[in-house]
């Protein structure tokens, strides 16, 4: 099937576009089939389980271990807990993330396409389904070409049916990060959930069920941007799969041709010694993405590796040396050819440019932990009311007016004093005192877990610079160490 | 270009013709698939068009299959919002306005529903920040003419200030005593000398001397003797550090000799009950607000303010 140049049958019939190429893999066993195997259930258990994980907050706060609570503004991880105003490390785990793929991408190649991509994970599970329902792969292909008959569409349908459900648990499961799971869940059985809840499980649920399904490797060779960027964040020592050609040409063809050809006797000297691939095309059989790993590093490889697992099983069939196939670099690769011996791996991984990368990545990641640790969770905003600026009262001293924001990030009610310092003589009231009741001190109650907005006035006498500035603070009642201020003007003239 | 095609032989695909440091550019036809999402994008964005306003006319744009409009839209999400406050704004209208500072979430409800209402209809005279101008008072000071308690505010509001035909409404007016001979030259100049130093801006002289005389006779039955004013009659406060209209000579001056007062619209006629409550609770907070003084009889204070004759307690009253 791969004998003919890619594109041509396509060219010649049609001028506009090519009709994709049906992919049918053959099932494999080996070491990395089975590392596959693994991180597909620990990712998809992460993924489904994570929501119905508990976590005690206290009353005033949801049990879930991750939430992103979007009507109240909140993300909760575990103990932590982010308030928009702190959305910065939710940035800076998202920063993270890229640069933990540079750092992956740039010593072991495309491991993440391979292994741990949502594509990747799904459309392995699909496959599966597909060989349980339809059988291998020459059963496959017979069953793709046959007309449509009761059987085909029996197959068809008992298909695509499992698909469905694989694909509504992978939509379901993910509003469940966005709301009380065990309450939703009862919710979307009863029908009574939101609109948008249904609306997202239906949009997951076709994506899941038409990428991992239809789409398969179009999805990595057409429609994903990393493959691309990847290239970039590549040199010559990143981890590839590999076909060494030095070893493996040229080819023969089956066991028993090799065999012959060694006996012929022919003129050494006018041929090259039959390489160790016997042309057995397992390594283009097992392939997900149907490509040819024997013409070189291309963008349709996604390496999984199961050539190599494919190969490997070939290599002990015939009694040669396994890793005809082999996760290597250019570099190796090279030193190979030369007959020299390897450098060894760990060298590979540990270069200036892992390591930069693995620094940055560290870097941020402790920045992130270091201001987690000391974050506090009490916080004061002072914004001056600019319109009017600086009033006048009857007996001759100024005023002017704050809108103080008091967040309490405690999962309990607290009571607050504010203070003003910077000003001598201050009376500050609120906008629900009258000046009669002015202190030198205000006390605020803040429910749990929230922000309380308050206008504050400060009146103080006129006689004094026209600007001074002035910091507010707040502490709280019940433990004098928790404190924050909140730097501004106290304005004398001006409207 | 497009007459000799060049044939890339591995693959046999078309050359583009493009070269950048010897990797050559393909022309490689579309995914089939793609082709069709294509074609599938400029169906629906047609359809679309269709079932939506769009097309310009010669009058309007079409109305759309699915008749539907952002006005449409707007009325029903304001519909929703008044439903949504319902709870407050008719615990609003049972609630006597001087018993509102009780439940501290209703009096936020209703400050921060007056200063909306403040924004349409108030700012024209008192400014977008209350701030007043020459003859339009500051409301965020602690000066007030006809008082600074939420009753009085309230009633300001409800009747307004010297509205022709409004019986409720507060009325006064000062004599112009220039212009109608009470007064002449010499003795107005005296008065404005005298009014200076009570208010603390000179220091006492001849003139101001001779003013305080005419001050007791002509002018002290409405500012007082002191000249704090008296405001029942709306008389201001001469002692203070705030003016309406100016404390200097000249304003003064023309002050007594024409005399000046300003007229106020009553709201109530024009707002509805609630509107008009909440616009007395946001000027209160604006930070001058003063204190109820309990009457004799408080359970006999609120007399033309509400429509709801029954207060309501707090538990009556739904969360809201
Ligand atoms: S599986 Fe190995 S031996 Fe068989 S064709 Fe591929 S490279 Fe050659
Ligand atoms: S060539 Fe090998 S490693 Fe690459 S995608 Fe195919 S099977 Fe996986």
């Amino acid at each position: 099937m791969n004998d003919q140049p890619a594109n041509l049958t396509d060219r010649e019939t049609n001028q506009f576009f090519e009709a994709r190429k049906k992919v049918f893999p053959r099932r494999i066993d080996g070491s990395f089939r089975r590392l596959k195997w693994v991180i597909m259930v620990v990712t998809l258990a992460i993924y489904y389980v994570t929501p119905w994980l508990r976590w005690d907050r206290g009353p005033y706060a949801p049990d879930q271990a991750v939430l992103v609570d979007l009507a109240n503004r909140r993300f909760y991880m575990f103990s932590i807990e982010i308030w928009p105003h702190e959305f910065y490390y939710v940035a800076g785990l998202l920063i993270m993330a890229a640069i933990g793929l540079f750092v992956v991408t740039s010593a072991v190649g495309r491991a993440w396409c391979g292994y741990a991509c949502p594509q990747t994970v799904w459309t392995d599970l699909f496959m599966h389904i597909e060989r349980f329902v339809d059988g291998g792969r020459r059963e496959q292909y017979k069953l793709d070409d046959a007309p449509w008959g009761p059987k085909k569409v029996a197959k068809r349908l008992t298909k695509w049916t499992l698909w469905l459900l694989v694909a509504i648990a992978t939509g379901g499961a993910w509003v469940f990060y966005f709301a009380d799971a065990p309450m939703l869940a009862r919710e979307l059985f009863s029908g009574t959930a939101p609109q948008t809840a249904y609306f997202s499980i239906f949009i997951l649920t076709m994506t899941t069920f038409i990428f991992g399904g239809f789409m398969r490797e179009q999805v990595c060779i057409y429609m994903c941007p990393w493959p691309r960027i990847q290239t970039a964040l590549m040199d010559d020592q990143s981890l590839q799969v590999t076909y060494k050609h030095w070893r493996g040409e040229p080819r023969t063809r089956g066991i028993k041709r090799a065999k012959a050809m060694q006996a012929e006797e022919v003129d050494a000297s006018s041929l090259l010694p039959p390489g160790d691939c016997i042309d057995c095309k397992a390594c283009i059989a097992v392939c997900p993405t149907g490509i040819d790993i024997r013409e070189g590093p291309q963008i349709g490889c996604i390496t999984c590796a199961l050539c190599i697992d494919a190969c490997d099983e070939v290599m002990r069939r015939i009694d040669r040396p396994e890793k005809l196939i082999g996760y290597t670099t250019v570099e190796d690769e090279k030193l190979a050819m030369a007959g020299k011996v390897p450098e060894p791996p760990l060298k590979r991984l540990l270069r200036p440019r892992t390591l930069i990368y693995f620094a940055i990545w560290a870097g941020i990641g402790l920045a992130m932990l270091f201001v987690l640790g000391n974050r506090s969770r009490l916080d004061i905003d002072a914004g001056q009311i600019r319109n009017p600026l600086a009033i006048t009262l009857s007996d001759g001293d100024i005023r002017n007016g704050y809108v103080i924001k008091l967040r309490n990030m405690e999962q309990r009610p607290r009571d607050f004093v504010v203070t003003v310092e910077g000003i001598e003589q201050a009376e500050l009231w609120t906008d629900l005192q009258s000046r009669a009741e002015a202190t030198r001190q205000i006390r605020f109650e803040v429910p749990a877990d929230s922000v309380a907005r308050r206008t504050l006035y400060l009146a103080a006498p006129a006689e004094g610079p026209e600007r001074s500035d002035i910091l507010f603070t707040v502490t709280a009642l019940d433990d004098e160490t928790a404190t924050a201020s909140a730097p501004t003007n106290f304005n004398r003239t001006g409207n | 270009m497009a007459e000799h095609k060049e044939i890339d032989q591995p693959t046999g695909t078309e050359k583009v013709g493009h070269e950048w440091d010897g990797i050559e550019e393909l022309d490689t036809p579309m995914p089939r698939w793609w082709l069709w999402t294509l074609y599938a994008t400029i169906v629906w964005g047609v359809a679309y068009t269709i079932a939506y306003p769009a097309w310009p006319m010669i009058e309007k744009a079409s109305d759309g299959l699915l008749g539907w409009s952002s006005r449409g839209d707007l009325h029903a999400d304001l519909a929703a919002e008044e439903e949504r406050r319902a709870p407050m704004t008719r615990a609003i209208a049972q609630i006597p306005i001087e018993r509102l500072p009780e439940d501290s979430e209703l009096l936020r409800f209703a400050v921060e529903g007056g200063r909306s209402a403040y924004k349409v209809n108030c700012v024209q005279c008192h400014g977008s920040g209350a701030a007043g101008f020459p003859g339009y008072p500051n409301l965020n000071d602690d000066d007030w003419l006809w008082g600074g308690d939420l009753q009085a505010i309230h009633q300001t509001l409800e009747h307004g200030i010297r509205e022709p035909g409004n019986r409720e409404s507060r009325y006064s007016e000062m004599p112009a005593f220039g212009e109608l001979g009470i007064l002449n030259r010499d003795e107005m100049n005296d008065v404005v000398s005298f009014v200076r130093v009570m208010s603390g801006q000179d220091s006492a002289s001849n003139a101001s001397r001779r003013g305080q005389a005419i001050y007791d006779i002509q002018c002290s039955s409405c500012h007082g003797a002191d000249g704090t004013g008296n405001r029942d009659l709306g008389a201001p406060n001469l002692t203070d550090s705030i003016w309406l209209y100016g404390g200097d000579r000249e304003s003064l001056y023309r002050t007594v000799d024409q005399s000046r007062y300003g007229i106020m619209p009553s709201w109530g006629n024009r707002l509805d009950p609630v509107t008009v409550k909440m616009l007395a609770a946001y000027v209160h907070s604006l930070g001058g607000g003063e204190e109820l003084v309990e009457q004799d009889d408080s359970t006999e204070v609120d007399t033309n303010t509400d429509d709801a004759p029954d207060p309501v307690t707090q538990n009556e009253r739904p969360a809201g």
